[in-house]
């Protein structure tokens, strides 16, 4: 298997295995369009995400150590205090509970800390509890959007002077976009809470898929740089051939990027169900994915796309056909380079 | 090149690598010597458990707070919770308009209640003073002797109002070890028994004070600047001018005509009744306690004496701070319970480990014996991490967070990236027909860039986050921009001199199947032809045909004779064969 992983390289490498992701771009942008538009009709038709606490405001209680996590006791303590309240009663952890209900008042909230603390069994110091408003939220959040923006415009120089085209940073930004719709699509999907850390991980992930994208794009830059003295390839080829020989690259990258964070998300969410860890993992494991593809099918198409109608590259385009042309009425097969 | 040279050089570099986690170690290891420093790192209140509180400032009459009033609220908040006695308190503030304290352990009722309150300033006469220190049990005043008033006082400076009690509990005050915690705000028409804390320049001073007979809202502005002599010509001293407002200016002078008395009475310049002192109190503590050396008609005083530009400055600060009293909006209590937080920590490491088992296990899968020196890096850059965050925190008070430790176990994923780029350019060259040693040379070469330019991408977002972003995000920014530059640090100092050295025995250098770098299975040799091997998917219309008619070993094997001179040279008649124009230069 790993031998024939490195062959799989090798073919890549050399052309002679080829995946077409330039050419037929049409089909990529179209999945992507229908997953964005998807991912917005999304939350719209469910009424919007599930916020968490942090973004409602509330409190939030939690016990430890219980004996049972028999989610009615929680309700029930509640409702003795409160009449009324719905509290969310989540078992977050093995023998963790935790309540959360509206705004309470501060006796209202001893009160209850009493009642959960008779109610599951435990001990005074097993129960905490936390008061949260609304605005903790919306200002991270704020802060959060703010950052992305500083960033995405600060990367999008960086790309632009490194690169030396405007090109590549729009068609590496386009990739991230579609990333960021797609994860937060699919949070609106899987019904888990978005908080704080939910838009860090969500933060985590656009700057991974820029990462990403530049070390293909380096392979790119790489490829192309010589293109006016070559008439071997055009511009989209050598574009498709060098998404086609970082493949290996971009493969053992996700998966050794994913791993970790998976475990998180499998053994981390079984053991401990929801909670920082859990959040940030999901919106990582989906967006690395996500954010891999992105690159590949979209980020370099598009930048294929964009430059193959600039007059150098026509011209030059032109004359890889001649030369094909040529060698084609040639029927020495064997002079012909390996085509991509 | 000299086949010494690399070699040397490599050498040379990971000595250094070498000399850089011993520094590290030994620094930690002094630290932890003297007793400032541990071997764990400091852990955030997420992972120790206590409680962190956000609270937005509010001035009276609604205007927005500014940077100024920010910092002075801080350091208002600071000294009640200092006061208050909770040991390890962080105070902060947050994106320009928040102050978080985190705090371990609950607060009670008195200290969440205190923390909120406005700052509470104002005026009191002294009636006695004394040094900071409690008087030892031995040389109490005994019962019969304690001052007892004869009559009800009858002004601020009256020493009738001085209980056996209040005397008894001046004498007990310790200053330098506020046990006592901080109950209720005093009584503003009661007297006050309380401390001038110890400064630079003067050890703590307690004071039994009269009833407030100023307030701070009196004050309408302060300034602090260089005094003036006689002659008008500037000194080098400092003073801090007070202005009152109309109401103010009436009850400071009817106040400093009393004391003025008792200063002429004591011995004016020489003399030491402290009833000649004006205490101002801010959240009941002393900050400063004039004596007062004229009538001061205008409601303009000014305090001078032993001020540097510093304390000036702090004092007239806190005067204005004073006369706007901020109070505090409890925007969200979060009460941690250290248990939770142990257990979110152990499961994120054991995650975090067996995720990093599974990325040992696809490495050495894919990359043989390459494999274990990328096992080796990420222990290596574990380390560096793991020593960088830990004398962090002992010099700049870092502490790691959940989302920090998630930042951790994300960056394994990045981290690797960085040699799977390098071993798979390596690989290129290899296939291009070179030879190991200069495969990785050169290899290394175009790596380097790639590296450096996407971990500047990762970098800028760490960056960015950090300065940006609130709360745990910037814990998250912070490990993700250390474990970056971690990174970096392994990938020149470790990784590539490691595989210098490897490139020249000869397991790797010859191409050992086991070694990941077998020339042979990466098609510089003849390809493997079996089982195992890979239907090739249709190719591309226009060459589809073409090739089909070919033998595709054929194919293989022309390409693998050509030299890269011959290829070149291909190019080039080829080029030659088409338009002749050529333009190296990538158009825009």
């Amino acid at each position: 298997m790993a031998t024939s992983f490195a062959k799989f390289g090798n073919e890549l490498y050399t052309g002679k295995r080829s995946y077409d992701f330039v050419d037929s771009k049409k089909i990529w942008f179209l999945i992507a369009a229908v997953l964005v538009a998807l991912s917005i009709l999304l939350p719209v038709v469910k009424g919007g995400f599930n916020l968490g606490i942090e973004f409602r405001g509330g409190s939030e209680f939690t016990v430890s150590n219980v004996k049972t996590t028999d989610a009615a006791i929680g309700e029930k303590a509640v409702e003795d205090v409160v009449s009324g309240s719905v509290p969310r009663v989540a078992n977050v952890a093995g023998n963790t509970m935790r309540i959360q209900t509206d705004k309470l008042t501060e006796d209202e909230t001893l009160q209850i800390k009493a009642g959960l603390t008779e109610a599951y069994g435990v001990t005074d110091n097993e129960v905490t509890s936390t008061f949260i408003g609304p605005t903790w939220g919306a200002d991270v959040t704020k802060q959060a959007l703010l950052g992305l923006l500083i960033f995405v415009a600060l990367a999008a120089v960086l790309m632009a002077l490194y690169f030396r085209t405007w090109k590549m940073s729009l068609s590496a930004i386009a990739g991230m976009l579609v990333t960021m719709f797609i994860t937060a699509g699919v949070y609106a999907l899987s019904d888990f809470e978005v908080t704080p850390s939910a838009v860090i991980g969500f933060l985590t992930v656009l700057s991974y898929s820029l990462y990403d994208t530049v070390v293909v794009f380096d392979k790119i830059r790489e490829n192309t740089s010589n293109l006016q003295a070559s008439t071997r390839r055009t511009f989209g080829e050598e574009v498709n051939l060098a998404v086609n020989q970082t493949l290996v690259r971009s493969i053992n990258t996700m998966m050794v990027a994913i791993l970790p964070v998976g475990a998180i998300l499998f053994i981390g969410a079984g053991l401990l169900g929801a909670g920082t860890l859990r959040d940030l993992s999901l919106a990582l494991f989906v967006g690395i994915f996500i954010g891999t593809a992105a690159t590949i099918f979209i980020a370099a198409p598009l930048y294929a796309w964009l430059r193959q109608g600039e007059p150098e590259l026509v011209k030059q385009a032109e004359r890889v056909h001649q030369r094909r042309a040529q060698s084609a009425a040639k029927t020495d097969a064997a002079a012909s380079p390996a085509t991509a | 090149m000299a086949r010494t040279g690399p070699k040397n050089s490599a050498l040379r570099v990971l000595v250094w690598l070498g000399v850089i986690l011993a520094v590290l170690t030994a620094v930690l290891a002094g630290g932890t010597m003297a007793g400032q420093a541990s071997w764990a790192p400091k852990l955030a209140l997420d992972l120790e458990g206590g409680t962190q509180m956000i609270l937005a400032p509010k001035v009276e009459g609604g205007s927005e707070i500014n940077e100024d009033q920010l910092n002075q609220a801080v350091a208002i908040i600071r000294q009640r919770v200092d006061g208050s006695g909770v040991a390890e308190a962080e105070i902060s503030t947050q994106s320009g308009r928040n102050v978080v304290v985190s705090l371990p352990g609950t607060p009670s009722r008195e200290t969440r209640a205190l923390i909120q309150a406005s700052a509470d300033m104002n005026f009191r006469p002294v009636l006695q003073a004394g040094p900071g220190a409690a008087v030892p049990a031995e040389s109490l005043t005994p019962v019969e002797q304690l001052p007892t008033p004869t009559a009800e006082p009858t002004n601020g400076s009256d020493v009738n109002w001085v209980t056996p009690e209040l005397y008894q509990k001046f004498e007990t005050l310790d200053c330098d070890n506020p046990s006592q915690d901080k109950q209720e705000r005093s009584d503003p028409t009661k007297p006050l028994v309380t401390c001038e804390p110890a400064s630079a320049n003067s050890p703590a001073i307690k004071y039994i004070l009269g009833p407030v007979e100023v307030k701070g809202s009196n004050i309408s502005g302060s300034s602090f600047q260089l005094q003036r002599g006689a002659q008008g010509a500037v000194t080098n001293e400092w003073a801090v001018n007070i202005q009152f407002d109309e109401e103010g200016t009436a009850k400071f002078k009817e106040v400093t005509e009393r004391l003025y008395q008792f200063y002429i009475a004591g011995g004016g310049q020489s003399g030491s009744d402290p009833k000649a002192q004006f205490a101002i109190v801010l959240d009941d503590q002393v900050i400063s306690a004039p004596r007062s050396l004229a009538v001061i008609t205008d409601g303009r005083p000014q305090i001078t004496g032993g001020f540097t530009e510093e304390s000036a400055k702090a004092l007239s600060d806190q005067l204005r701070f004073g006369a706007l009293p901020i109070s505090f909006e409890i925007q969200s209590e979060q009460q941690i319970s250290a248990t939770l937080g142990g257990e979110q920590l152990r499961m994120g490491m054991l995650a975090g480990l067996v995720g990093l088992l599974l990325v040992v296990v696809y490495s050495l899968f894919q990359y043989r014996a390459l494999g274990l020196v990328t096992v080796a890096s990420l222990v290596v850059a574990g380390a560096l991490t793991y020593l960088a965050i830990a004398i962090l925190g002992w010099t700049e008070n870092y502490r790691l967070s959940l989302a920090g430790v998630a930042g951790i176990i994300v960056a394994i994923g990045q981290t690797a990236d960085s040699f799977i780029v390098y071993f798979e350019r390596i690989r290129d060259e290899l296939r291009e027909g070179r030879g190991l040693v200069s495969a990785v040379e050169n290899g290394w070469k175009r790596a380097k860039r790639t590296v450096l330019a996407s971990k500047a991408v990762n970098l800028l977002a760490a960056l960015v986050l950090y300065f940006v972003a609130v709360g745990n995000v910037r814990g998250f920014a912070f490990t993700l921009g250390l474990t970056a530059i971690a990174d970096l640090i392994v990938v020149f100092m470790f990784t590539h001199p490691t595989l210098q050295l490897l490139a020249r025995t000869k397991f790797f250098g010859e191409g050992h199947p086991l070694s990941g770098l077998d020339p042979k299975s990466l098609g510089a040799g003849p390809l493997y032809r079996g089982a195992g091997r890979f239907r090739t998917p249709a190719e591309k219309p226009a060459a589809a045909a073409a090739l089909r008619a070919k033998n595709t070993g054929a194919t293989a094997e022309a390409e693998r004779r050509m030299t890269i001179a011959e290829r070149r040279l291909a190019e080039r008649q080829e080029q030659l064969a088409g338009s002749s124009k050529s333009t190296s230069k990538e158009g825009k």
